[in-house]
């Protein structure tokens, strides 16, 4: 019996935990698939997982460069929400973070959805009444939203700094249905719930060339032999570009920049909720991880970059931010700092759409948001891939926004990749 | 810490300055075709490798810079003055000086 229960936690803690056996297949590449993805994070497995249990198709691979969750689905800071407010984004991330909402379940894997609620602190009324406004939207469209005043800001977290904040806290922009999640065990649910439907997970496997038949795509050139597909699909974030080249599809809307994380040392519980501060160009978010680590991050590095690693500016931003907001972080030692390669596209939104080739399917371009979007992106990939056409909550997110004018554009930051936080 | 060569001021460390963008892009005529325009402006070749961009130096001289580098290292190969007056009048005097 495969699937996993307290029954079985418990029968486990008697024989030593000896018995639980692998979690996902690590299956030989057959020579053809009816269907490709590439990319093993979070939506290349949410998007296999999809095509099998809605669609009911079998014979699937993901294929992946390295291990399954290495590139972003492992490097993020794990924060979901849906308080998006253009028409396109609104819909989709609502819809996300219903999926969220059952995913545990769905998957029969404990993903520690924890709905902790996001407190996006202002300090200006312009920018209280711009969170109204946002706010506001999304309680006329099915999601929730409520704002806070100093006094319930300072009961529900006393020991933010209410003292002698350069840019003093006025208030928050709250969605209690926000909150986090363990991003290993996404990736990991992900894997073992589509293996189990049949799909085949292949680690170690790299696309080095993309073999095309005019107006198709034939097979993949990959580091473990050639695999020929009926259907193919891009998800592989920072390295998109790479991929559409490969395949000779010239230029996208879509830059490489690199974002950094953080952790410190575990401390006893000290923060409840996701703590975001954005004022005046500086942007910060915070939350404490179920084994006690402070993890946060902040802005991307500012210049393009493929490297898997962080600058020192950033880490000084950052713990400036900390501590502005935080001055009881002050002691507190760092643990480890790391960074991921962000696909980053020129409104901020992002691709989930056909192609110029008739079998190749894009989705891209999450900016540092993807984490929240996995279930709903996988779910809309599918239903891309399995129906050749979008479904009306993807519309927009299409190549061809930017040659119509209907960019979706949250922030309103303009063409530049690198200012879409 | 990448640290840029700034023509002007010296070696300095690049938190001096502004990253612009990609370097390489030629901006059509205002009245070339919408579809030049929007090449122009929305795609990116997003190399992995050595790239010309521009950066500024606001918190030196100002001068804004081309500079050529590695966007997997991180190594910078070149750096001159993206305003070509400016380079040659630079090159000039160090060819006085020299
Ligand atoms: C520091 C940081 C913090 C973030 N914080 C948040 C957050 O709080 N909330 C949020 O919603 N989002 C956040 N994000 C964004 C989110 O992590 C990403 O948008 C999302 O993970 C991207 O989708 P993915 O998981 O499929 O990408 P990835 O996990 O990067 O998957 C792409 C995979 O493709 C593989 N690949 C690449 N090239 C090839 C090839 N040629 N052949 C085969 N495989 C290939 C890679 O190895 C990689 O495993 C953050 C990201 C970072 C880096
Ligand atoms: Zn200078």
């Amino acid at each position: 019996m495969k699937q996993y229960s307290a029954w079985k936690v418990f029968k486990n803690g008697l024989t030593g935990q000896k018995d639980w056996g692998r979690a996902w297949r690590d299956p030989e590449p057959k020579q053809a698939y009816d269907i490709v993805i590439v990319g093993g994070g979070l939506h290349g497995l949410a998007t296999a997982f999809y095509l099998a249990k809605n669609h009911g198709l079998k014979n699937i691979a993901v294929l992946e460069k390295g291990w399954i969750g290495g590139g972003n689905a492992g490097r993020n800071t794990t924060i979901v929400r849906s308080n998006y407010m253009m028409p396109g984004n609104r819909q989709f991330y609502e819809h996300s973070l219903q999926l969220w909402e059952e995913l545990s379940h769905e998957l029969n894997y404990n993903v520690m959805f924890s709905q902790r609620a996001h407190v996006a602190l202002f300090h200006s009324p312009g920018a209280r009444d711009a969170y109204a406004r946002r706010y506001n939207t999304m309680r006329l469209t099915g999601s929730d939203g409520e704002l806070w005043g100093l006094e319930q800001l300072k009961n529900e977290i006393p020991h933010l700094n209410y003292n002698d904040a350069r840019f003093p806290i006025t208030g928050a922009a709250v969605q209690r249905r926000a909150g986090t999640a363990r991003h290993d065990a996404v990736a990991w649910g992900y894997a073992r719930a589509a293996d189990q439907l049949g799909v085949d997970i292949i680690q170690n496997c790299e696309v080095t060339a993309v073999r095309r038949d005019g107006g198709r795509v034939h097979a993949l050139q990959t580091s473990r032999g050639e695999i020929k597909a009926g259907k193919v699909g891009f998800a592989v974030a920072g390295n998109t570009t790479r991929l559409w080249q490969m395949a000779d599809l010239g230029n996208l809307p879509i830059e490489s920049h690199k974002l950094q994380a953080f952790v410190s040392e575990p401390l006893k519980p000290l923060l409840d909720h996701v703590v975001v501060f954005g004022v005046g160009g500086a942007h910060f978010y915070i939350s404490q991880s179920d084994k006690g680590g402070m993890v946060f991050g902040g802005d991307l590095d500012w210049y393009k970059s493929y490297a898997q690693r962080g600058n020192l500016p950033i880490v000084q931003d950052t713990c400036e931010a900390a501590m502005s907001i935080l001055p009881c972080l002050g002691r507190v030692r760092l643990l480890r700092h790391w960074s991921g390669v962000m696909d980053m596209t020129m409104d901020g939104s992002p691709f989930i759409c056909k192609t110029p080739l008739k079998n190749l399917y894009l989705n891209a371009g999450w900016n540092y948001g993807g984490f929240k979007a996995s279930p709903a992106s996988g779910w809309y990939f599918a239903d891309l891939i399995a129906n050749d056409r979008p479904h009306e909550f993807i519309e927009h997110f299409s190549l061809d926004r930017f040659t119509r004018g209907v960019i979706i554009d949250e922030r309103g930051a303009g063409p530049d990749p690198k200012l879409h936080g | 810490m990448i640290r840029i060569d700034c023509p002007f001021c010296g070696l300095r460390d690049h938190s001096e300055f502004s990253y612009g963008g990609d370097a390489s892009i030629n901006y059509p005529p205002l009245d070339a075709p919408a579809e030049q325009w929007h090449d122009a402006v929305f795609l990116r070749e997003n190399i992995r490798g050595r790239q010309l961009e521009t950066w500024q130096h606001t918190s030196g001289c100002r001068m804004w810079l081309n500079v050529e580098r590695d966007t997997v290292s991180h190594e910078i190969f070149a750096v001159w003055p993206a305003h070509r007056g400016y380079g040659r009048v630079l090159h000039a005097e160090k060819e006085n000086t020299e």
